[in-house]
């Protein structure tokens, strides 16, 4: 779907050096590796469905980022976007995702058995675990280019799949537009209500187009399997629960998912995924298993000790608010996830977050009880 | 380089030339290209695309229909701008209740041909019944035909004329590409580099500005930021913010144009005080010479007579003028009939921060209400007939005497 002037043909009597944007002020991972001979080859190439690199990077030039924190600053309109803009993307998945190289394969695991240990993380301090991914499906637009005939379509056959879903997954589909103010008090009240995006990261994008024509939640009648339509990708995928059996969670992460994936395969559609990439999204930050494992976890000593950064970068994970990405945590309780996404699979990422917040429990006890933990430090992973 | 650019405009010029015909109907592109994208047009009928409107309260959401959406959703300009482009905006932001956004706009001069069918609707249903299929919008920017411009400034705290013009073959903010966009910047910093004497000033470029100068155009009211409203965003004119925009003001501070905010430029004309014909004056003299400078370089104003001069939003249209003053009135302002009295008047008050603002105090921003149908002089001639009216009623209500509501000012010379 052209947004601004994705499909100003125009554009093309001007030279590059005229169209090249100025990113002098810029600091995301786009900014860092677009030149204006890469942009020179690819300015008048578009994917097939019309998806080019100027809507690619659009976000990434209206939003400079911060000193900081390194935002992405480009997106996917569609699968093909990570093959006719490789020579932008691929630097920027090496780039994001820790040295992931061209000729790298990505392995998947939604096996829940090869999962060790992760059903008794002590819940006096682990307060909620939580596993997420995203998928798209194949052969539709993303949400930054998709035409409303096609998020319709995709809100179909979504609601047709998860209605088909039984036991304790059985669930109900809440679409957006047509929800009563108690069901959406009742979504608030849950945490599972999702906003029109407001950051300009999105906004720029164009994935609130259109707001909120076929979105919608759906969620099982137990609240512990979650499913987000047409948000920031076709599909996001939540498992969670109170407390810390995060074993418990990711089993019915895997299950929920593959029946999921198999109703889909039923009716025809399968999921964007392949050898190299895992499964495909719109932001290339989420490539790979799309997977944010975390959970809510009281650490109020640990996080005061000087090597609290230093820790959480050797066991691969990462701190954030309570209120998820880009807030601050309250009452010494963070939100401890996994920072990887793509080169390690769903069960090596969901092991980690499993050790790594078993470590850092022990270590809060170690500095509660006034003893040292130097003997715990990890190596990195 | 010049060169190359002539060439290109004239090219461009002929392109629109030939498109817009002798005063027919634009020839519209088709969107039939081979690829993947016209097969997924194809496996889509306009049908499954059209947006739901059901809760929308906007100009385009008042015309738009299944079926003019089928006829124009696989149309295109000469750019590529297509329909669903104008109304992203409209879609996205169903309006309010009190409040009738238009809720479309045009990436270029095209558009307002390739979809009249939508657009023409929407004009009339803006401004007021003016049929542009029908009717011939006057232009008239001879300051010295206006009288009584001069307003008593123990009420009148400062006089104002805004207009906008956008460039003739390039795209509007909407649409615009990267380059077209600095295009804008030069030829209009270059035409206005030649103004001498009382208009003569210097620009400054947003990304480039010093945060002194920063500062100064703040503390003058001068500065414009990046958009905030949603109206604005969704239309996708505050791409590559701030690269290309900037604000040009003279010496004297009171002629100032900003350059590809929501328009490819906004003029204004101003200052402190009741002097709303000086104002005027200026703004006209002003606009005649930067049209003058740019003709020179072999570019013009995008200007038609059905529509007169053509700017992104449809509410802009005809003379894009907005003439008002900042003006204190607080025994008008409580009257039951104050509402009443500026309708008849046709003319409208915000608060003094602007549109969408509340006014602070007894003090009002009094401007026109209307903007296509009716020239420059007789717009500015309406507001100062009609500030002159509001200033009696102010004081007589001050003595104690009575006041009447006037009767309706007629629309258009049929």
């Amino acid at each position: 779907m052209p947004f601004g002037n994705t499909h100003n043909k125009f554009k093309m009597s001007y030279a590059a050096e005229q169209e090249f944007p100025d990113l002098s002020q810029h600091n995301n991972h786009m900014a860092k590796i677009l030149t204006p001979d890469m942009y020179a080859q690819l300015r008048d190439k578009e994917t097939p469905s019309g998806f080019t690199l100027d809507d690619a990077i659009q976000t990434g030039v209206d939003n400079p980022g911060h000193p900081f924190i390194m935002t992405v600053g480009c997106v996917a309109g569609d699968e093909e976007t990570y093959d006719v803009f490789k020579d932008l993307m691929d630097p920027v998945i090496e780039d994001r995702h820790g040295g992931y190289k061209p000729s790298d394969k990505h392995k998947t695991d939604l096996n829940a058995e090869n999962l060790q240990g992760g059903d008794d993380l002590d819940p006096n301090y682990v307060l909620s675990s939580r596993v997420r991914t995203g998928r798209s499906i194949r052969g539709f637009c993303l949400p930054p280019h998709c035409s409303r005939g096609e998020r319709r379509a995709i809100e179909q056959l979504s609601i047709e799949a998860l209605d088909s879903l039984e036991g304790d997954l059985k669930g109900k589909y809440y679409a957006l537009k047509n929800m009563t103010e108690e069901e959406q008090q009742q979504l608030i009240d849950d945490h599972f209500l999702f906003d029109k995006p407001v950051s300009p990261l999105l906004l720029a994008s164009g994935m609130a187009r259109d707001w909120p024509d076929a979105r919608g939640i759906w969620h099982n009648d137990n609240k512990t399997f979650l499913v987000w339509v047409n948000e920031e990708d076709h599909l996001r995928v939540i498992s969670m629960q109170k407390g810390g059996n995060m074993r418990e969670v990711f089993t019915r992460f895997c299950t929920g998912l593959t029946k999921i994936e198999d109703l889909f395969k039923n009716r025809g559609h399968e999921f964007m995924w392949n050898e190299h990439l895992g499964y495909v999204l719109t932001c290339p930050s989420n490539l790979g298993t799309g997977l944010r494992a975390g959970v809510h976890v009281k650490l109020p000593n640990v996080s005061k000790h000087e090597k609290f950064g230093e820790i959480l970068k050797r066991l691969r994970l990462q701190k954030r608010g309570t209120g998820g990405v880009d807030t601050a945590a309250v009452g010494g309780v963070f939100d401890i996830s996994n920072a990887d996404r793509l080169g390690f699979s769903e069960v090596e990422l969901v092991q980690m977050v499993v050790d790594g917040v078993s470590l850092l429990v022990n270590m809060e006890k170690r500095l509660e009880a006034g003893e040292a933990i130097g003997d715990l430090m990890p190596e990195q992973k | 380089m010049a060169n190359s650019f002539t060439r290109m405009m004239t090219g461009r010029n002929t392109a629109v030339m030939m498109a817009m015909g002798a005063g027919t109907l634009a020839s519209a592109f088709l969107l039939t290209d081979n690829t993947a994208a016209a097969e997924r047009r194809r496996f889509y009928p306009p049908s499954a695309d059209y947006p739901d409107l059901r809760k929308h309260n906007n100009c385009m959401a008042s015309a738009m229909t299944p079926t003019i959406y089928a006829r124009l959703r696989d149309k295109a300009t000469p750019n590529n701008w297509t329909l669903d482009q104008c109304i992203q905006t409209g879609v996205d932001n169903p309006g309010h209740p009190f409040i009738k956004t238009v809720g479309m706009v045009a990436g270029d001069e095209e558009t307002y041909e390739v979809f009249a069918e939508l657009f023409d609707p929407v004009i009339k249903d803006r401004h007021n019944g003016y049929d542009p299929r029908t009717m011939k919008h006057p232009t008239d920017l001879e300051s010295s035909k206006v009288t009584s411009g001069m307003f008593d400034e123990r009420f009148v705290l400062s006089s104002r004329v805004r207009t906008g013009r956008s460039i003739r073959g390039l795209s509007l903010p909407p649409a615009c590409t990267r380059s077209e966009r600095r295009e804008v910047e030069r030829v209009v910093v270059t035409a206005l580099s030649g103004l001498k004497g009382e208009l003569a000033g210097r620009y400054y470029s947003l990304g480039e500005m010093t945060e002194r100068e920063q500062q100064q155009l703040i503390d003058e009211h001068f500065l414009f930021d990046k958009p905030v409203s949603p109206l604005l965003t969704a239309a996708g004119m505050a791409r590559d913010w701030p690269d290309a925009r900037g604000i040009w003001h003279n010496n004297e501070k009171n002629f100032l144009i900003w350059i590809n905010e929501e328009d490819h430029t906004r003029v204004i004309s101003m200052e402190k005080g009741g002097n709303m014909k000086r104002v005027f004056e200026r703004f006209c003299r002003g606009l005649k010479q930067v049209e003058h400078l740019i003709q020179e370089r072999g570019w013009e104003f995008m200007w038609n007579e059905r529509l007169g001069y053509i700017l992104t939003c449809p509410s802009n249209l005809g003379t894009g003028l907005r003439a008002g003053v900042h003006i204190r009135l607080p025994f008008l302002s409580k009257d039951p009939r104050f509402k009443k009295i500026l309708e008849n008047l046709r003319l409208q008050k915000r608060g003094t921060g602007g549109v969408d603002t509340a006014a602070t105090g007894d003090t009002f921003d009094i401007s026109n209400l209307d903007r296509l149908g009716k020239s420059e002089v007789e717009l500015v001639q309406l507001v100062i007939d009609g500030v002159n009216y509001l200033i009696e009623c102010e004081k007589r209500l001050e003595k104690g005497q009575d006041i009447k509501i006037p009767s309706p000012i007629a629309q258009f010379k049929r």
